[in-house]
């Protein structure tokens, strides 16, 4: 190959110089310090012979590792280059494709020269520490390759997806590195949660039973225990660790004096904080990678080249991938070659927007749905709940999440009439699926805040029932002036705020709950089970189950995205409310990963229309993102404006649940901390700020524009090729040829001028004409420049028989000039010069 | 399982890990896989006949197995015979670490079938039909063959001289979203 022969010669050069650079030349003892010792001076020879320098080498070796004293700081310099040429050459050898021998030579050799030298570098007092360095530096380079061989070591369920891939290609691999990924946020959430929140206040709080909102109501102890309750997260469960109602205002609790009310608002702040980062993280990398992708600039080409899954293993699918392959080299090549048949483009239109129609009233019908699913449970609410049926009981999170099922479903029916393209079809869907989620979370959104404002009416107007039935306690004990013993009533019986956060937190974790349910019922019965089916039934059925009506499911990699995003996105908006939610998350992704694996490789085939889902990676990215940011407006939302309730959770007793922050500023940290907080607060300052981050992002942007605009125009130049280049570079080398010969005609004119009071009319007509035919002869040909001046070169012999006697002083002339050039031996160069 | 084949020295290892993007465990498990593939009689071979390394379940239904064989092979008798460091080198380009740069080099010198440096009409040609399949009815028609090809050269073909060089090669698969995350093979 020409590449690798190139990169021979290069080394080859590269190790000449590496060998003259080791050159010593052996010097007496002039400087006298160290007389025992041979110094040996370095001699930095630009070109040496090889064998000289090995005998020198062999030499050195032979004399042991000596290290001379003094180096002029040149010698240093140009050393200190050479052996920073090899650190690099070696850190870069991995990137080079050459065959392993070539790499392992290269590699020593270059480790050789740099143990070598390496210790020379260093000199006097400050060789310890520089040989010091030097070995901490191979130690953290050892260290860091050991921590990458550890962390690619610990990433769980390698095996498995690789199982996936070679089995389902990477389309369907990528959801379970989706789920991989997800799973490791969540670990972190849950780390936070866990370790600041939930532990600290189990540990260090007040105990169960200590405290009203920590006790079950006396009304409630007699099914507190009950399953059935437990389930519904009530009873023991509600007054625990895992929701908010649980917790206690007290500023700092324990020994550690642990700032438990800052801690919990805090965590919930950095969970969200810690999702945006990483998911902005992702996505800013995975746009890198992605090179701003063209999308039908290089169809068949990227058909041609890329299309291949090399992690298959199958035989099955790649039989499938196969006719897939063909499938889509026939329909490109037919869609190039046909022209848009608009037979019936009016129908086509006027089927779409009955189709999007349709698709809206859908989404409006589940949203009315679910609205007024959550007025009926309120109102089953009111009436107390164990009159009720299971199903009326969990009417809401049933309904949702059937409707989450189903409705996809339509969306796909309804889709057939629209008759696109299937990957823009698939995007349609996506968005689809997209709306009619946001919706129902957001109708359900709406309707829990309903319910807040209905628990704090109630809450309002057991505040004043508090007082009175205070009173009526002390009613029946107290004389009139006697201090009264304070009388203890046990937490159980003190009349309760209806707590709303907890309420919000127990709503969400009986959403997710049963949205889990509903995934794995449906992935049992809708493939595990149709499986079954098909595959035992066929023996006696009239038609063949498995090519024909049910045949296996495929993996449905869009749908099981959604529905993963969403379900974070519950976590997201739940998490403040209920600590526990990251915890069940971690603990649903982990049974979902080895369920779905299950699942996939014993029930589903693989796709018979395989997309490049790799596109949409960062649309899904930028679905969550959108998650992210919607899912936490509603938390911040209920943060910001309603109260907390008076008598539970951390924040109770402050009117505004940030308040915890202004009250840390004022008694934890010193005066001239909050002084400067308030400073920075200040609306004179933040608005010019954000006026600041306004013009900084135009003027990214419009940067970011004329980088696009640049880059468009040098990829035009790239399609239109070298030749229009080319054909630029020989108009300007022709103008300015031209422009060289006039002035030299005017030069020579002049002299001319000045020759021809002594010279005869004839010889100047003659001089001219020859100076014209040579510029006419030469500007005629259009070739390329260098063949231009070949050919002036050789129109030169006939012109420049001139009379020479009568110019005694030669006339400088242009052709003489042209005689000086040194390409005189360029002949016409040949057409590939340009391969 | 059967006798325990030479073990990997350690600074071989260590200079295994310098010079390629695969983890230790990653060699290890390379090392592990060769070994079975060598049989008993030939214990003492270090190259590994082509035959044998297709048999390796990633290789077997690959279409270009027989070029990747051939390319990474440094054998003098051109066979595709593998030694453990060429099965190192296949294993580091097709890695998930492994840069753009090497895996287009490495994709360009498989696909070119005659090895001549360049890809031409015939390379592409017999390229599609790795790509189709062996069965005769998902061939393409000699028709669907010359429009595809004419379609891939106008993309691809920069400078209009009739083939795809390295450097137009590895241009259009800069821009591909696709390629680094299919052009992958993990043992």
């Amino acid at each position: 190959m020409e590449v690798v022969g190139e990169e021979d010669g290069d080394t080859e050069g590269k190790r000449k110089n590496g060998h003259s650079k080791k050159e010593e030349k052996k010097e007496d003892n002039e400087r006298g310090e160290k007389v025992q010792k041979k110094k040996k001076n370095k001699r930095i020879e630009t070109s040496s012979e090889q064998e000289s320098s090995e005998e020198v080498e062999d030499e050195v070796e032979e004399e042991g590792e000596e290290k001379p004293e003094v180096l002029s700081p040149e010698e240093l310099e140009k050393l200190k280059e050479a052996v920073d040429e090899r650190k690099k050459r070696i850190s870069t050898l991995r990137g080079k494709p050459w065959p392993m021998r070539k790499k392992l030579l290269t590699l020593r050799e270059s480790h050789e020269f740099v143990e070598k030298y390496e210790g020379a570098l260093g000199k006097g007092k400050s060789r310890k520490l520089y040989a010091y360095k030097v070995m901490m530096l191979k130690k953290w380079m050892k260290f860091q390759r050991d921590f990458e061989n550890f962390k690619t070591a610990c990433v769980p369920w390698e095996m498995k997806i690789k199982e996936i891939e070679s089995h389902f290609g990477s389309s369907v691999a990528s959801y379970f590195i989706f789920l991989r990924w997800m799973y490791g946020i969540n670990m972190i959430l849950f780390g936070l949660t866990f370790g600041l929140v939930m532990v600290p206040e189990a540990l260090m709080g007040r105990p169960y039973g200590s405290m009203p909102r920590k006790t079950v109501p006396r009304a409630e102890e007699a099914n507190a225990m009950d399953f059935a309750v437990l389930w519904d997260f009530g009873g023991y469960a509600q007054y625990s660790v895992l929701f908010y109602g649980y917790y206690n205002s007290q500023r700092a609790i324990g020994w550690l004096k642990f700032r438990m009310p800052l801690s919990y608002f805090l965590v919930g702040v950095g969970t969200v904080a810690y999702s945006y980062m990483v998911v902005i993280r992702t996505m800013a990398r995975n746009a890198n990678e992605d090179g701003g992708g063209d999308d039908n600039s290089f169809n068949f080409s990227w058909k041609m080249f890329t299309s291949w899954d090399y992690l298959i293993g199958n035989p099955e699918t790649a039989d499938n991938k196969f006719a897939s392959i063909t499938t889509s080299f026939k329909e490109a090549i037919l869609e190039e070659q046909e022209s848009r048949k608009d037979d019936n483009i009016h129908l086509t239109r006027f089927l779409r927007v009955l189709a999007n129609f349709l698709v809206l009233c859908c989404l409006a019908g589940s949203g009315y749905l679910i609205y007024f699913v959550v007025r009926r449970s309120q109102k089953f609410a009111l009436e107390g709940l164990e009159s009720h049926s299971w199903w009326e009981r969990n009417e809401v999170n049933m309904v949702m999440s059937l409707l989450g099922m189903f409705c996809p479903m339509l969306f796909d029916v309804i889709s057939a009439l629209e008759n696109y393209h299937p990957r823009i079809a698939l995007q349609w869907q996506l968005g689809r699926i997209f709306a009619l989620f946001l919706g129902n979370l957001y109708t359900f959104i709406i309707a829990l805040m309903d319910e807040i404002n209905l628990k704090r009416e109630e809450e309002e107007v057991l505040k004043l029932n508090m007082t009175i039935w205070e009173a009526s306690l002390y009613n029946g004990t107290l004389g009139a002036n006697s201090t009264a013993p304070p009388i203890t009533v046990h937490p159980a019986d003190i009349p309760r705020g209806p707590c709303w956060e907890t309420m919000v937190g127990q709503e969400f974790v009986r959403l997710i709950v049963s949205d889990t349910m509903t995934t794995y019922i449906t992935l049992l019965i809708g493939d595990f089970l149709r499986a079954v089916l098909v595959r035992f039934l066929n023996y006696c059925w009239c038609w063949d189950l498995e090519a024909g009506f049910p045949s296996y499911s495929e993996f449905d990699v869009s749908g099981n995205v959604l529905g993963l995003i969403f379900n974070q996105g519950m976590i997201w908006m739940g998490a403040f409310y209920a600590p526990c939610l990251p915890a069940l998350n971690v603990l649903r992704l982990h049974v979902s990963m080895y369920l779905q694996c299950w699942a996939v490789m014993c029930c589903n085939v693989p796709q018979e229309r395989v997309f490049k889902a790799s596109g949409s990676n960062n649309f899904y990215m930028a679905m969550l993102l959108v998650i992210l940011f919607l899912s936490t407006l509603p938390a911040i939302y209920t943060i910001v404006t309603i109260p907390p309730s008076f008598d539970c959770g951390p924040f109770s007793g402050k009117s505004r649940m940030f308040d915890v922050i202004q009250e840390t500023l004022e008694s934890d940290f010193p005066a001239w901390f909050g002084k400067m907080f308030s400073y920075a607060s200040n609306p004179g300052l933040v608005l010019p700020f954000l006026l600041l981050m306004v013009l900084a992002i135009y003027y990214l942007q419009s940067t970011s524009k004329s980088y696009k605009q640049a880059n468009l125009e040098l990829k035009k130049k790239l399609q239109t090729g070298p030749t229009a280049d080319l054909h630029a570079a020989e108009q300007n080398e022709e103008n300015k040829k031209k422009k060289k010969m006039a002035a030299l005609k005017a030069a020579m004119d002049l002299e001319e001028a000045q020759n021809a009071r002594s010279e005869a009319p004839r010889q100047q007509r003659n001089n001219n004409a020859s100076q014209q035919s040579y510029r006419d002869r030469g500007e005629k040909k259009g070739g390329e420049h260098r063949a231009h001046q070949g050919k002036s070169n050789h129109q030169i012999p006939p012109s420049a028989t001139r009379p020479p006697a009568p110019r005694g002083h030669g006339l400088p002339g242009p052709l003489p000039g042209n005689q000086r050039q040194p390409a005189p031996s360029v002949q016409r160069v040949p057409n590939s010069q340009r391969h | 399982m059967g006798t325990t084949a030479s073990q990997l020295r350690k600074d071989l290892l260590s200079e295994y890990q310098e010079l390629t993007f695969l983890t230790k465990q990653e060699i290890l498990l390379a090392h592990k896989r060769f070994s079975e593939l060598l049989s008993k009689e030939d214990r003492n071979l270090t190259r590994v006949p082509m035959e044998k390394v297709l048999s390796l379940t990633e290789l077997k239904s690959n279409p270009f197995r027989k070029r990747i064989c051939h390319v990474f092979s440094t054998s003098d008798m051109k066979d595709g015979s593998l030694t453990f460091e060429d099965f190192l080198d296949l294993l580091s380009a097709f890695s998930d670490s492994a840069t753009l740069e090497i895996k287009s080099h490495y994709a360009f010198r498989i696909f070119d079938f005659d090895d001549d440096g360049t890809l031409d009409g015939g390379d592409l040609e017999k390229l599609v039909n790795c790509l189709t399949g062996e069965t005769d009815d998902t061939r393409l028609t000699p028709e669907e063959m010359r429009q595809l090809i004419s379609n891939i050269l106008e993309e691809s073909d920069i400078d209009k001289d009739g083939t795809v060089n390295l450097s137009e090669f590895q241009h259009v698969i800069s821009r591909s979203p696709d390629f680094v995350s299919s052009f992958k093979i993990v043992l």
